[in-house]
């Protein structure tokens, strides 16, 4: 919905950042989407072997996580209005706030697979666990991916490079990141809470 | 090398052309030798023991990849000098290296056909480094280097008319590409004595090639010309061609995990596998979607018909072959019944052909006029034939790719769905494809008569008579 507030080219309908990127994000979201489905899939096959393993998932870690992930969102998205409004160093102050969020997903991440490797839920104990290191592996490359695209645009942003009537590239790093976090939203109830 | 070209931008760029003049003659060789098997297949001791069955099939499959790779090359000679916007590093390097690796090749196609394969290895003194013996990279030991060195002075010298010159997405893609193409093939040294680490490290050269580092290849041969012939901003295709590689690169790594799934590898990769391949098709069809927008957002009319038709018919037809034809069998479940049947020629065919033998062929069409000092595009006639023959060898190869498919359907289900005591064996299976096998070497006749009249299509003197204004700009 548009409000006056809001940048002219958002209510005229314009797609933020590339089309290109949007391709390429449907793409991704279509390998989440197989990777979901199978998840799902083999949940409804094998209830009882998906409902003891999840016990063995910490859920408050996950949620931890969910809101580490959606804060960053919420700053990138701020990073975002003050570009739009031709602010560049606000923008790359919240981008290091986003940063920072997602840093607190980072470390809860690798020290839940260090206690799951410890215990020796590694990836050949069941398919729960082959599915949900195939899964969340292959999304924190995704976050630590996205990590790296909001780095280089917090330097871009820091060195002046984007403006409002210039900032397609950044359209395009935070779009990716937000298909991040929407992907973690999905995956959170589905790998710690549903049974 | 002629320096009164005017239709080369630089002079070096014609080195390219005796790769594509060799390229297409070993491509006229794989054609002979893959009826010669489409006749074994039904009539079994043809030509033996002259040309035994497992030696036609060896010379078809690594005269593929020779043509393929002085395809490649030939393309890079051509490309990376007009991208770089300077002159080759060294034309005589080059030269040196095509005569070297023809040289290689012919010797060593010879060497299956007058030698017995054993012998060959005792020849080339396998013992020492023992490479051979493997599908594909049935190379002696002594080629597989000669192959190294060879890619080694190629990627030196395009690599170093790249540094000194322009870098653009187009070259930087296929640099990385031809980089790829010559770092996995050094896993063909690598021959571990367990089989199943054997098939894992040979995927690494077969699969991360044709599924990996060549589709960066591939798009960028598809761009350049896309960008040549269409004169669209270089922006919008190089975006597109960002899309592409990434979603190749994606798929295609992790995708390697469809061929671990019986070869004693951990269950993990029979979900990696499946998964991940399903999303092969995507670059594929992102490649068609950027070569049929490119062309209807063409801002001008390019004289050169042909070209514009292989740029075109090489992404529709790798997206059914190497797309569509492979995801029939990477699901895992599907796999586990279809592994190796003529299923898989059937994909290997089309895909091959769709992918990297119309990729090499939509430069040549390009590249050939203006090498031959003919201008933007061959004379009319020339164009309709090549035409013709794009249209009979893709048609014919099509219908390979059917009646193989048929095949391996009744294939599977005779031999491999049946339960046990029912099902047939192999050679009793075979004989109920015989239909299916005769009907394939038709098509097989029909792709060769193609070919000559797609080779015919070079044999003509005059520049082409443009039917159109060389530039029109559509609304």
């Amino acid at each position: 919905m548009c409000t006056s507030a809001e940048p002219s080219e958002l209510c005229r309908g314009h797609l933020p950042g590339d089309l290109a990127m949007w391709f390429f994000i449907l793409a991704e979201l279509s390998v989440f989407a197989i990777l979901i489905l199978a998840f799902a899939v083999t949940q409804a096959l094998k209830p009882q072997m998906f409902s003891d393993s999840r016990q063995l998932l910490a859920t408050s870690t996950g949620l931890a996580m969910t809101l580490s992930l959606i804060t960053a969102g919420l700053f990138a998205a701020l990073a975002q209005e003050r570009i739009r409004r031709s602010r560049p160093r606000h923008g790359a102050v919240f981008l290091l706030l986003a940063l920072l969020a997602a840093s607190v997903y980072v470390v809860l991440k690798v020290t839940e697979y260090r206690h799951l490797l410890v215990s020796g839920l590694g990836m050949e104990h069941n398919t729960f666990f082959t599915l949900y290191w195939i899964l969340t592996g292959f999304h924190f490359l995704h976050v630590l991916l996205g990590m790296f695209i909001l780095g280089w645009l917090a330097e871009r942003c820091r060195r002046g490079l984007y403006d409002a009537a210039n900032h397609n590239g950044f359209e395009c790093g935070v779009l990716y990141w937000h298909m991040v976090d929407l992907v973690w939203v999905v995956l959170f109830p589905l790998v710690y809470v549903l049974n | 090398m002629s320096m009164a070209n005017p239709h080369l931008k630089f002079a070096s760029q014609a080195v390219a052309k005796p790769y594509f003049v060799f390229a297409l003659i070993l491509f006229l060789g794989q054609v002979l030798f893959g009826l010669i098997m489409g006749l074994q297949y039904v009539i079994g001791d043809f030509l033996f023991p002259i040309i035994p069955f497992n030696v036609a099939r060896m010379v078809h499959t690594n005269l593929l990849i020779v043509w393929l790779l002085f395809g490649f090359m030939g393309a890079a000679y051509y490309l990376i000098p007009e991208e770089a916007d300077r002159e080759l590093h060294s034309p005589r390097l080059a030269i040196i290296l095509f005569w070297v690796f023809a040289a290689a090749g012919v010797l060593t196609i010879l060497g299956y056909l007058l030698v017995p394969y054993a012998g060959l290895a005792r020849l080339t003194h396998n013992e020492l480094l023992p490479t051979m013996g493997r599908e594909f990279l049935e190379q002696p030991t002594i080629t597989k280097m000669g192959i190294v060195l060879v890619c080694l002075g190629f990627l030196y010298n395009i690599g170093m008319t790249l540094l000194k010159g322009r870098k653009t997405t187009v070259s930087m893609v296929m640099m990385t590409g031809l980089i790829g193409l010559a770092v996995f093939f050094l896993f063909s040294f690598y021959n571990p004595g367990n089989l199943a680490r054997d098939k894992f490290y040979w995927w690494w050269v077969v699969h991360l090639w044709v599924e990996g580092v060549w589709e960066l290849i591939m798009g960028a041969m598809l761009a350049f010309v896309l960008i040549k012939i269409t004169g669209v901003d270089r922006e919008v295709v190089e975006k597109w061609l960002y899309v592409i590689i990434a979603m190749a690169l994606i798929t295609g790594i992790i995708g390697t995990g469809h061929h671990f799934f019986w070869i004693g590898a951990p269950e993990v990769w029979l979900w990696v596998g499946s998964i991940f391949s399903a999303m092969e098709p995507l670059p594929f069809l992102a490649m068609v979607i950027f070569a049929f927008s490119t062309v209807k957002n063409r801002r001008r009319q390019h004289p050169n018909r042909a070209a514009t038709l292989w740029a075109k018919g090489t992404t529709v037809t790798a997206f059914f072959g190497a797309g569509v034809w492979g995801f029939l069998h990477t699901l895992a479940p599907v796999n586990f019944y279809t592994h190796g049947s003529q299923l898989t020629a059937a994909h290997g065919h089309l895909a091959f052909y769709g992918a990297y033998a119309m990729i090499v062929m939509t430069l040549i069409s390009y590249a050939m006029p203006r090498l031959r000092g003919l201008g933007e595009a061959a004379d009319e006639r020339s164009q309709t034939l090549e035409i013709w023959g794009f249209w009979m060898m893709t048609l014919s190869m099509v219908m390979i790719t059917l009646f193989l498919t048929a095949a391996g359907v009744v294939q599977v289900y005779l031999q491999r769905w049946q339960p046990d005591g029912i099902a047939l064996p192999f050679m009793a299976t075979v004989e109920h494809l015989q239909v299916m096998f005769w009907a394939r070497l038709g098509a097989g006749v029909g792709f060769f008569a193609g070919l000559l009249c797609y080779l015919f299509s070079f044999k003509q003197r005059g520049r082409a008579a443009l039917r159109a204004p060389a530039a029109v700009v559509p609304s």
